[in-house]
């Protein structure tokens, strides 16, 4: 019996993936914050940045006039034309047409949407991909789905495989994101665990995302760090690149900075772009414009030059 | 339900397609630029002797030039001591013992160690400017990890010093009298606090002499006693090569002497004390065993790795400077390491972003260099990163021996450089012999999942600390020493107190 117990299967998967020990990937990841970012280094940091930001907005109150004018701050963040659009709008399924509306046809600008059941997932599977499907016949280009946490922590690691897999073929040519809601898994085993499951199952150029963003703890540089090297063990593996989304919980231009060192230190060159790493987040963007503006003038700005709240795009 | 096979295999075309090897490129996409520590270091163009409270010349009026290993060039002139210097700085101790220190009540020379403590502190940035200038080690290190931690050993032992009556239960302790010291030049002013902090602390006043190549911060450690107020005489400096060293271990006075460096000095030194009541302790070299086992988690073990032999340009007495890996995963670890030091940044010390800093003198490189020679000439594989490395100034490139087997020399002699020699071994028992089959015994790590193999291992190996699941963790709390040829005696905690008193 032991042997076909949850447990059992977990303890397998461990065995198989490799553990992962707090201490030390905490300690790891304190060094990023110290690299010092500066001139040219700190401009391409910044701009690659909003490159990469899926703009989001998720909530209940969610418009279509403020989907439309958060699709217009998307493609144009900032008067000055140096500065990129992002990588992606992010909303509900609901307001998917209506970003799409915003946004034209023929934009660089993708529309994410988090369907299946976002952000507990808890609802049956035949729901969930029908809420896939619609989103992406309205338009998405990218969905972001949850994985069943439940299935995982109970040691169903083919459920949830299978699930995830039924989303992909539900998402056509859409790009998928898996978030693994690493609040809800708690160990850094499990994340790395989770995200080799994951892993093995989308294709390349499909996204393993941390979190919800609904849920007190979000993205870390702990976790970012763990699903980098879970990411970087499987290309080595089998040479499949999978892109990486951190997201909920980053606010600063410091922080996008010493993330993407994180990047650059553990998967290199070829995952420093939009196509391969994103920040899910909101008022990151302003935050990354303030600095930008610093470095143009030298001064910060007044504070209502950049609002602070994602409310007010 | 889709069949999960068939979106499996679709999910994999890249895997069939790539040709070669996957790899990953560290490349120039996003190169920082220069981030310098633009702290002012303050340093004097000439150093003098530091004897009895003052700055004074040297009695043979000569000076020798410290100078910066990262460009070669000349920083500062320092005093060269002869005998008579060394004379008068322990009749300068000697009447600062008897006169004040040695009867001075605990809880006063308290106030000292806490006002030295919290100048250093306040002057941090300064001291670590000059301590990366001076002896080569980037400058994070020293900022994060030197300052900080000598810092921290002045504050533990000033809160020893009024409750020196619990360091030996049921015994009274008393100070030894006139302490003679020399220190290395791997940690300049963090060996200065090792040395000092307990010594002073119990009662004791001090002749010390810093490595000839790094003596700057000590002197500037002697500003800061005369800004603290320290008594004259309690501590003195004297400076200058192995002449000075062996006129210091030597001297008469000293009740005790304490030497941090290699065990060839530490031999001649002992040698030379044989027959005398001196006290001693010894903290000499190291050739330490990390070893990792099939169970570990791998890429904190990489980092632990990485961390204990590349910490200081592996200047580091404690380096781990064997890797002993279970054959099962040794080609997965060495991969790993692989990657792992393309990303080291190798260069300018004062950058806030290196990693590996400049080797500390042309004599250390030339050491290190040939010592390299011979491992590829015993036929062990190498791998180097292929890092730039600035023109001026001395710099070796992180370096990995695999294949290394335990007669060879790199697996056997202290290299003292960023050097890792990588071994195998198929069982614990293999692992445990392997580590002590040295003549050294300072430390060792453990990487393993496996609470109760951490607690064989760190029973049976023969190493003064064994550090589990990570590597060069140090406090002030925590006694240091060796096994062996590694040396005797202990610094830090209730141990290192009492080798510097004796019991009445």
């Amino acid at each position: 019996m032991l042997a076909r117990s949850p447990q059992a299967a977990i303890q397998r998967l461990f065995d198989e993936v490799g553990s992962v020990d707090q201490v030390g990937i905490e300690e790891r990841v304190a060094k990023y914050g110290t690299r010092s970012i500066k001139k040219a280094a700190k401009l391409w940091g910044l701009k690659t940045a909003v490159s990469m930001v899926d703009l989001t907005t998720l909530e209940g109150k969610d418009t279509p006039g403020k989907v439309a004018s958060l699709c217009q701050k998307a493609l144009r963040p900032h008067d000055d034309p140096a500065i990129p659009q992002v990588a992606a709008v992010c909303v509900y399924p609901a307001m998917v047409r209506h970003a799409r509306r915003a946004l034209g046809s023929d934009t660089a600008v993708r529309i994410a949407s988090v369907a299946t059941a976002f952000p507990s997932g808890q609802a049956p599977l035949k729901t969930r991909l029908a809420e896939v499907k619609a989103a992406v016949a309205d338009g998405a280009d990218e969905i972001d789905m949850v994985i069943n946490r439940g299935a995982f922590l109970a040691g169903e690691f083919g459920l949830m495989q299978d699930e995830i897999a039924a989303v992909m073929q539900a998402c056509g040519s859409a790009t998928l994101k898996v978030i693994l809601e690493v609040s809800e898994l708690e160990t850094y085993d499990n994340i790395r665990a989770a995200s080799f499951l994951a892993m093995r199952v989308i294709r390349p150029g499909d996204f393993i995302k941390t979190s919800t963003g609904k849920t007190s703890l979000n993205a870390t540089l702990g976790n970012n760090q763990v699903m980098l090297e879970a990411i970087r063990d499987f290309y080595l593996d089998t040479g499949t690149s999978i892109a990486m989304k951190p997201a909920g919980g980053i606010r600063t231009a410091k922080q996008a900075l010493t993330f993407l060192v994180a990047v650059k230190e553990t998967l290199g060159d070829a995952w420093l772009n939009n196509a391969r790493y994103r920040f899910g987040a909101s008022s990151l963007l302003n935050d990354l414009l303030r600095q930008l503006e610093k470095e143009s003038t030298g001064a910060y700005q007044a504070p209502y030059y950049f609002s602070e709240a994602a409310e007010s795009y | 339900m889709p069949a999960l096979t068939a979106a499996k295999k679709s999910s994999r075309p890249a895997a069939r397609s790539v040709p070669h090897a996957p790899e990953l490129i560290f490349g120039d996409l996003w190169e920082f630029d220069p981030a310098p520590e633009t702290a002012e270091p303050k340093l004097k163009s000439r150093y003098d002797l530091f004897i009895n409270g003052q700055f004074v010349a040297p009695k043979g009026g000569k000076y020798f030039d410290s100078n910066n290993p990262a460009n070669e060039q000349k920083l500062a002139e320092i005093a060269l001591a002869s005998p008579a210097d060394v004379d008068a700085a322990y009749a300068a101790a000697q009447r600062a013992y008897e006169g004040v220190w040695g009867k001075m009540p605990g809880r006063e020379r308290a106030k000292y160690l806490f006002r030295i403590a919290r100048l250093l502190q306040d002057r941090a940035r300064e001291f670590a400017v000059a301590e990366t200038l001076d002896g080569g080690k980037p400058i994070k290190e020293s900022r994060d990890f030197d300052v900080p931690m000598a810092a921290a050993h002045f504050f533990y032992h000033a809160g020893w010093a009024d409750k020196l009556d619990y360091v030996a239960p049921g015994r009274r302790v008393a100070p030894l009298g006139v302490v003679g010291q020399v220190i290395p030049w791997n940690f300049p002013l963090l060996m200065c606090a090792w040395k000092l902090a307990p010594a002073l602390a119990m009662g004791n006043t001090v002749v010390l002499k810093p490595a000839e190549t790094t003596s700057i911060t000590a002197l500037k450690l002697a500003e800061v006693f005369q800004d603290a107020g320290l008594p004259p005489g309690v501590v003195n400096f004297v400076t200058g090569a192995g002449e000075i060293g062996a006129a210091v271990m030597n001297h008469p006075t000293p009740a005790k002497i304490a030497f941090t460096g290699s065990t060839e000095v530490g031999k001649i030194i002992m040698r030379g004390l044989a027959g005398t009541d001196k006290k001693m302790t010894m903290e000499l070299g190291g050739k330490a065993a990390n070893i990792v086992f099939d169970d570990a988690p791998l890429d904190q073990a990489v980092e632990g790795i990485i961390n204990g032999i590349f910490f200081n340009q592996g200047h580091v007495c404690c380096a781990g400077s064997r890797l002993l890996v279970q054959e099962s995963i040794a080609e997965k670890v060495l991969a790993k390491l692989k990657t792992r030091i393309r990303t080291l940044r190798v260069g300018d010390p004062m950058d806030k972003n290196t990693d590996i800093g400049a080797i500390n003198s042309r004599e250390q490189l030339d050491r290190i260099t040939a010592l390299v020679a011979a491992g590829v000439k015993e036929g062990n594989a190498l791998y180097q990163p292929s890092c730039k490395l600035p023109a001026k100034g001395f710099y070796f490139r992180p370096t990995i021996f695999s294949g290394v087997s335990m007669s060879s020399r790199i697996a056997r002699e202290e290299i003292f450089g960023p050097v890792l020699s990588v071994l195998t071994f198929r069982t614990v028992d293999e692992a445990i012999e392997k580590a002590n089959n040295t003549a050294y015994g300072l430390s060792a790590g453990v990487w393993t999942d496996k609470g109760s193999r951490i607690l064989k291992m760190s029973t049976e190996l023969k190493a003064g600390v064994v550090w589990a699941n990570t590597y060069n963790k140090f406090d002030p709390t925590s006694p240091f020493g060796g096994y062996k040829e590694s040396g005797f005696g202990r610094e830090g905690g209730r141990q290192g107190l009492l080798d510097y008193c004796k019991l009445v």
